[in-house]
């Protein structure tokens, strides 16, 4: 009897039951996440002081910035050139320091928390112990060029260098990109390796038919994360350069930031904001789209059910 | 020689890795005159622990960690609660539009939070509730994507017939999910707190936009104050510096083999 009523009631579908389950989401997307996205876009067709009366402009605040702004595109020029540096940088080392963590040494995993520790601290502690290290007074990073007879720079004081000191301050905390890709490694079946070593096929080929290819799925997550965390940089630049000097460091992040916040003109922030959205979803699209041609997926029929998908 | 290059190439970038925060805590036991040495002391003649206390004292610190752990406990009990809940209902029931909603869910991590801060920040201040704590604390009880994305992984590793025993013996959804899959899952709930615990701790720009008032100030905001007063007393800043590192730090240490078996890696596959 009782199999009789509990397939009687699987037939009728589960109900109210998910519903409840997943309504935590769906009504913290609503409220944070869907309502102030609508809300922003909204926005971005007002003049819209943070106090006072605010006034519909269509599309001037979007006219406005591409064409009367040379801040914006200063700052979207800045922001872009750190990306071009950080990202390849970023998926590179991580590339090869997951690599050689998978060679299976002793003490890896030593090494391996080593590489990962300056993941777990704040951006604000990051650019505490930054801003010393490249202190041109009594920084460590110079003293130690100095040693090797390199005459470092002003890192923090010099247009020329800022954005490559955040870079390279972004860059400590690479340790998640890394992870991601030492655990893309490890799932490469080792039968692979030494069906080519069998053949004799040598370890750069090795290197470039097998793992990267296997790798796929996983270097497409890293360079998508790597773009959207690039583009969003905004602590700091906010707290290490403030901007500076000469505003060779202030970023698309902290001019939407400022705008909002200092000048409140959140109606312009707000239509600035979208375009960040905007070419981060772009780009994102164009790496997933290129990805076809260089990323394979093993197995790529999955099962959808919940059962054991 | 392949093998002793690859040691030399780990122990060279282990050094890089780990040397800020030795310099930090060097920095930070040093005395006045040992800081502005040239060349610079690597080796202080004395390590003034003592430094740390005098440090915690300048600003009122206690409140700012008060308000942090209020913000991190709170915070991280309704995310592993809510997170695990949507995670249960996604990995375990089918209806109508799930992949649908789920497909959204993956979609909205790729939201640039500045698209959203400035609508949170009116809104939170349509509520009242800028200069409190309520918008670091409320949004992590309704779940965020990541974290119901990495359990829901989880769950589905986890055999479909232990559900349908306990459902046989009468248990209902909310019995399977709070006896059976709660304690299963513990694994993934302690990367989910560990992630969620940093995430809140470290987090600087939240607490910068809604909170106005020092006594509402959370230690990041606290220790970027102390050094906009301070900007000389480096001693002092780096005490602080460390003192901000050394919960997560420690967290990241016991959590350590959660993070380190590769859920994270082999949960962006599935």
């Amino acid at each position: 009897m009782a199999d009789v009523r509990s397939s009687r009631r699987r037939r009728s579908g589960p109900g109210l039951a998910p519903w409840l389950f997943i309504s935590p989401w769906i009504f913290g997307f609503v409220v944070f996440t869907a309502g102030p996205l609508a809300f922003s876009l909204y926005m971005s067709f007002f003049d819209w002081p943070i106090v006072g009366e605010r006034e519909f402009i269509g599309l001037d605040n979007y006219r406005t910035m591409v064409m009367e702004d040379p801040q914006f595109w200063e700052s979207l020029w800045i922001t872009t050139k750190f990306a071009l540096l950080f990202v390849p940088f970023n998926i590179v080392l991580s590339f090869l320091m997951a690599m050689l963590l998978n060679l299976g040494l002793k003490g890896t995993g030593v090494f391996r928390t080593a590489f990962y520790l300056p993941s777990v601290i704040s951006g604000v502690a990051l650019v505490t112990i930054w801003s010393w290290i490249y202190s041109s007074r009594y920084g460590l990073l110079n003293y130690l060029l100095g040693l090797t007879g390199i005459e470092g720079p002003n890192w923090l004081g010099d247009p020329s260098f800022a954005v490559v000191a955040i870079v390279i301050a972004s860059l400590w905390g690479l340790g998640g990109t890394m992870l991601i890709l030492l655990s893309g490694l490890q799932a490469i079946p080792k039968e692979l390796y030494e069906a080519a070593r069998i053949s004799g096929v040598p370890v750069w080929a090795q290197t470039l038919f097998i793992t990267l290819p296997m790798l796929g799925p996983m270097l497409l997550f890293a360079i998508i994360t790597s773009i959207i965390s690039a583009f969003q940089q905004l602590t700091i630049a906010l707290l290490l350069t403030k901007g500076g000097p000469l505003g060779s460091t202030y970023f698309f992040a902290m001019y939407i930031y400022d705008n909002a916040f200092k000048y409140f003109d959140m109606g312009y922030a707000a239509a600035m904001s979208w375009i960040m959205f905007a070419l981060v979803l772009a780009m994102s699209l164009l790496v997933l789209k290129s990805s076809a041609a260089w990323v394979h997926y093993e197995g790529e029929v999955k099962g959808k059910d919940g059962a054991n998908g | 020689m392949a093998k002793t290059l690859a040691y030399g190439l780990l122990i060279f970038l282990s050094a890089l890795f780990v040397a800020p925060f030795l310099w930090t805590l060097i920095t930070a036991v040093k005395t006045e005159a040992e800081l502005t040495a040239f060349p610079p002391v690597f080796w202080p003649e004395t390590w003034h622990w003592e430094n740390f206390g005098i440090a915690w004292n300048k600003l009122p610190f206690n409140t700012f960690l008060m308000n942090s752990v209020i913000v991190v406990v709170l915070s991280t009990i309704g995310q592993l609660f809510s997170s695990s809940l949507v995670a249960f209902g996604f990995a375990r029931f089918r209806f109508p539009g799930r992949d649908l909603i789920f497909i959204v869910l993956l979609a909205s991590m790729m939201i640039p939070w500045d698209v959203k801060m400035i609508p949170l920040y009116m809104q939170f201040n349509f509520l009242g509730w800028i200069n409190t704590l309520k918008p670091l604390i409320v949004p992590a009880w309704f779940g965020e994507a990541f974290f119901i994305f990495l359990l829901r992984q989880y769950i589905m590793t986890i055999p479909m017939e232990i559900d349908e025993a306990a459902r046989m013996d009468g248990a209902n959804a909310w019995q399977i999910y709070s006896r059976i899959h709660l304690p299963l899952m513990m694994p993934a709930l302690v990367l989910v707190g560990t992630f969620h615990f940093m995430n809140a701790w470290n987090d600087y720009l939240g607490p910068l936009i809604f909170l106005n008032d020092q006594t509402k100030y959370t230690l990041t905001l606290g220790l970027s104050l102390f050094k906009g007063l301070h900007e000389q007393d480096t001693i002092s800043i780096a005490a602080v510096t460390i003192i901000l590192c050394l919960p997560p730090l420690v967290l990241f240490f016991v959590a350590q083999r959660y993070i380190m078996d590769g859920s994270i890696g082999s949960s962006v596959k599935g």
